[in-house]
């Protein structure tokens, strides 16, 4: 080549993963898991001189599962934000962008209070409770549909408008506060009447109903002539008009049954719970919602594993804080920011990937030769630990089986 | 080191995931030549010239221009190396002028009326027609192809290549670009245009390289070689070019349409006063430039879109204002090709299967969907049309466009309509595909179904159609027999030169057998502009 010129190969280049297979997705995601996790444990355990990172781990798990309690509250929250992002996949599945779960659950938390408080005592506490659940539902599916309507006929931004109809709803809910409780503390106390009655314990209602609802709407989507429509609108509304779906009746339709369970977890957080309301008693829960159900891709099955894990980082974190003896929460929140940023950043890994140029490929490859020689000499290792144990542990298998038949 | 090679790909690989879009692909580019790339549809084309104009990064292989070895990594380094892409789809600011558009991302100080005047001389130099103070929403769409070529010449660009130009325009408007191109060729520039028309290619090219499945075939002389030789090498196996078109006895009217008139969605009048009838067994072929009303039309008869005035009959009964359901299910199938072509009448994320049950979904009794008869289906339709898919439960976007089309258009004559409307079925269709869809055609005519066809490719609708009926500006313009016209005067009716309907002084598209007599024809129409007057109100 008569050319001397140099050539400035890019370093490396993005190219687009065609398939990838469930299980190189779902180790891609454990890996980033795990790393995050990680990074999150040195950082917990340079900040504080009390804990390490085996101590991180040990305080993640007892916090989630460490007593009967905290197991019963692991599965408690766990099933309230399943719930919810139940609540928000019928919704996104049509594209609609339901961002007011949290508003919508402090409604039905007002609604099922507002019962309590105006009609405890005064009529049959069983027909209250029916009051309380079916008002909790009305008013949810009400703040749910008033955005759908005007999206069905005027084509109005549902994100906004639903994000902003949160905002009126805790407006309203510090109104009845301030209406009801006259001292001025602007704490209404835990009221008499309305109570949920609890099964077997006070935690179980709740994850009967996340299952519940979990099931019911798998099936929903899945198998319904509802759940069909649902996905045709959100795949192609052109090709739903033509068909002869009815657009605006399935979005109004839609939207009704998200209302509807994200007011029955308010009537959950509120007349089954504490029975009292403040502002705050949705604790963002319409909101982490929204991460889990897109990180879920909107599939039902996939929102356990993704609510799982937000709950599990989010109580972990919890009991590592007073371990590790940390004042303030700004730590635990870092970690828990690193590990959804690390989860978020993943979708990049599983839908690219990325290719060296040969130049770079060949350093790459010399760094990494040292690892792969240690990684080939632990597998070396772990299987010649394997080959000793294995004898000896068919021996005692076999010790075993023997003093059985001696007996 | 050739000094006559412009540009020279060697061993060009590209792949995405496990597809291969390029494959070891060679290609020599002489300066002051008309370069034809041909080949079907993924067989790796656009791809190839993406890599050239930077829009890709090959992963093997390399690029020489003038000789010399160079990294095009954006399209900045490929407007470095005077290489220019004329896009499919063009890349306009519709509020913007033609010069405006043409200096947009230059990033040198310029002053607009030198612009201009340089624009003018570029466009007089190879004979182009073009206003550069014109806006370019105010453009026809072969003007705005010119501000794009003109937009590259701006530039500089001695390479240029050109994505399907002609799909777009009239016969007599491609007549005009090629004269431009051999103006462009005696000024030394260099040319890659991509096309799927033989005939065209004959016409401009000097030499046709062929790709195949991502592989380079072969580069011949085009005046060493004939259409089907090209052909063979395009698909790997002979096959025969000629539509044919069944023979069949007309019946009586099947879909009668009368003094039609439709606005489109920003109000403005689409069709204007058209009338035509369709019999069962007869192919009546849509002719006329992209945009002038071919879309309300089909929206109209399927019931998606409220007619201003006029009548829309089946087999004697009014259509206007039935919801689209109602219409599915009285026969009349639609099946709207857009440019995207997914956009109607298929979800791209559903399987097959799901895409099979669209129009039936609601048909069993209970709150479940019956996947199970939709599985059925999809496996059969599969078998008979032999469509190309990993299974009934791969999502369609990830098909090729060949084997979407076949699932829509084989569902829709599944549910054995009387009345296809079907716009652009082979858009974007490699041979083989389209005369599998041309086929499916002539068998549902045989069995007496009456098809509107709404086409771009005058040759295909000539061979293909009984009649021709040809819009412009949403008028009719006249309503030709297919046998005994030509593809000129066609051209010349599309772009509003003809109006036969004036010329002959005649109604078309009234049948004397129809179902309705004059009198009920204008009840039915005043029946209708109440409708339309209590809807407004």
């Amino acid at each position: 080549m008569a050319n001397n010129k140099t050539i400035h190969e890019p370093l490396l280049h993005i190219v687009k993963r065609d398939n990838i297979s469930i299980a190189k997705k779902i180790s891609i995601y454990a890996i980033a898991i795990l790393v995050s996790l990680l990074l999150g444990g040195i950082i917990c355990s340079i900040v504080s001189p009390r804990g390490n990172v085996g101590k991180f781990f040990t305080s993640l798990y007892e916090g989630c599962f460490g007593t009967k309690r905290k197991t019963w509250l692991f599965f408690q929250e766990f099933s309230l934000l399943l719930a919810v992002s139940m609540a928000l996949i019928v919704s996104f599945k049509m594209k609609f962008w339901n961002l007011g779960a949290n508003g919508q659950i402090l409604m039905g938390g007002l609604a099922s209070i507002a019962c309590s408080y105006y009609l405890g005592g005064k009529i049959n506490e069983s027909l209250l409770i029916v009051l309380c659940v079916l008002s909790s539902m009305l008013a949810g599916a009400i703040w749910a549909v008033i955005p759908a309507i005007c999206k069905a006929l005027w084509n109005t931004n549902e994100t906004l408008f639903t994000l902003m109809l949160n905002y009126i709803a805790s407006g309203l809910v510090n109104l009845f506060i301030a209406i009801w409780v006259t001292g001025g503390s602007g704490i209404l106390n835990p009221l008499a009447y309305g109570k949920l009655p609890e099964i077997y314990n006070k935690y179980l209602l709740i994850v009967l109903f996340g299952i519940i609802i979990t099931i019911i709407i798998t099936i929903y989507l899945r198998y319904t002539k509802h759940g069909y429509e649902i996905s045709v609108v959100g795949d192609s509304p052109n090709t739903a008009r033509y068909i002869g779906i009815n657009v605006k009746k399935v979005i109004i339709r839609t939207l009704i049954l998200s209302g509807i369970i994200c007011g029955i977890v308010g009537l959950l957080l509120t007349s089954g719970m504490s029975n009292n309301i403040s502002a705050d008693k949705a604790g963002n829960r319409g909101f982490t919602a929204i991460m889990t159900t897109w990180l879920a891709n909107c599939n039902p099955l996939f929102a356990i594993a993704t609510c799982g894990l937000v709950v599990f980082i989010t109580k972990g974190m919890e009991m590592v804080r007073p371990t590790f003896g940390m004042l303030d929460d700004t730590i635990s929140n870092l970690v828990i920011g690193i590990v959804y940023f690390f989860i978020i950043a993943c979708a990049f890994f599983v839908q690219y990937k990325i290719v060296f140029n040969a130049k770079t490929t060949a350093i790459l490859n010399k760094i990494a030769t040292p690892f792969i020689w240690v990684y080939d000499k632990i597998k070396l290792g772990v299987l010649f630990i394997i080959e000793k144990i294995k004898p000896i542990f068919n021996k005692i298998v076999k010790k075993e089986n023997t003093e059985k038949e001696d007996k | 080191m050739n000094n006559s090679v412009a540009l020279e790909l060697k061993n060009i690989t590209k792949t995405f995931g496990k597809v291969v879009a390029n494959k070891n692909v060679n290609l020599t580019l002489n300066k002051g030549e008309i370069l034809s790339i041909l080949g079907e549809n993924g067989s790796g084309k656009t791809t190839l010239m993406n890599m050239i104009s930077g829009i890709y990064y090959p992963d093997e292989g390399q690029i020489f221009i003038g000789g010399e070895e160079v990294i095009i990594s954006s399209p900045q380094d490929a407007f470095k190396y005077k290489i220019g892409m004329i896009h499919q789809h063009f890349k306009l600011v519709d509020v913007f002028t033609a010069a405006e558009n043409i200096v947009l991302g230059v990033n040198d100080k310029f002053n607009l009326k030198e612009v201009n005047s340089r624009v003018e001389e570029i466009a007089s130099k190879y004979g182009f027609e073009i206003d550069a103070k014109k806006y370019v929403y105010n453009m026809a769409v072969s003007e705005k192809q010119t501000v794009e070529i003109i937009k590259v010449l701006y530039r500089g660009a001695d390479i240029l290549i050109l994505d399907e130009p002609t799909a777009v325009l009239t016969p007599q408007e491609t007549q005009k670009l090629f004269d431009v191109l051999r103006k462009m060729r005696e000024d030394g520039k260099s040319i890659i245009i991509i096309t799927h028309k033989l005939n065209e290619v004959m016409e401009i090219s000097d030499r046709v390289s062929i790709l195949r499945k991502g592989e380079y075939v072969a580069t011949v002389d085009t005046k060493d070689t004939n259409e089907k030789e090209l052909t063979e090498m395009m698909v790997g196996k002979k096959i025969d070019l000629k539509i044919e078109r069944t023979e069949t006895d007309f019946d009586k009217p099947l879909l009668e349409i009368r003094n039609l008139s439709i606005n489109g969605d920003d109000g403005s009048r689409k069709i204007e006063d058209v009338s035509f009838y369709i019999r069962g067994g007869e192919i009546l072929g849509v002719a006329g430039i992209a945009g002038c009303g071919q879309k309300e039309l089909c929206e109209a008869i399927a019931g998606l879109r409220k007619i201003e005035n006029g009548a829309i009959c089946h087999k004697g009964e009014s259509i206007v204002g039935l919801p689209a359901k109602e219409i599915i299910d009285k026969g009349i199938s639609m099946s709207f090709i857009p440019e995207d072509r997914l956009g109607m009448g298929l979800a791209p994320n559903f399987s097959i299967t799901d895409n099979m049950m669209l129009k039936t979904y609601n048909d069993n009794k209970g709150p479940f969907v019956d996947r199970k008869t939709a599985r059925k289906n999809a496996e059969n339709l599969i078998k008979k049309l032999e469509i190309v898919t990993p299974s009934t439960e791969t999502p369609v976007r990830r098909l090729s466009g060949g084997n979407v089309q076949k699932v829509l258009v084989g569902r829709e004559i599944e549910s054995s309509p009387n009345v296809i409307v079907t716009a652009y079925p082979v858009r974007g269709l490699d041979i083989n595909s389209s005369y599998a869809i041309y086929n499916i055609l002539n068998d549902q005519k045989a069995n007496g179904t009456g098809i509107l066809f709404i086409g771009e490719d005058l040759d295909v609708m000539l061979a293909l159609c009984d009649k021709i009926m040809v819009l412009c500006h949403g008028k009719n313009m006249g309503i030709v027999h297919a046998k005994k016209t030509t593809k000129e005067e066609l051209g010349l009716m599309m772009t509003g030169s003809l109006d036969l309907a004036e010329v002959k002084n005649k109604e078309y598209g009234k049948a004397k057998d129809s179902h309705l007599t004059e009198k009920e024809w204008n009840e039915q129409q005043a029946e209708n502009e109440n409708k339309g007057g209590n809807d407004n109100g």
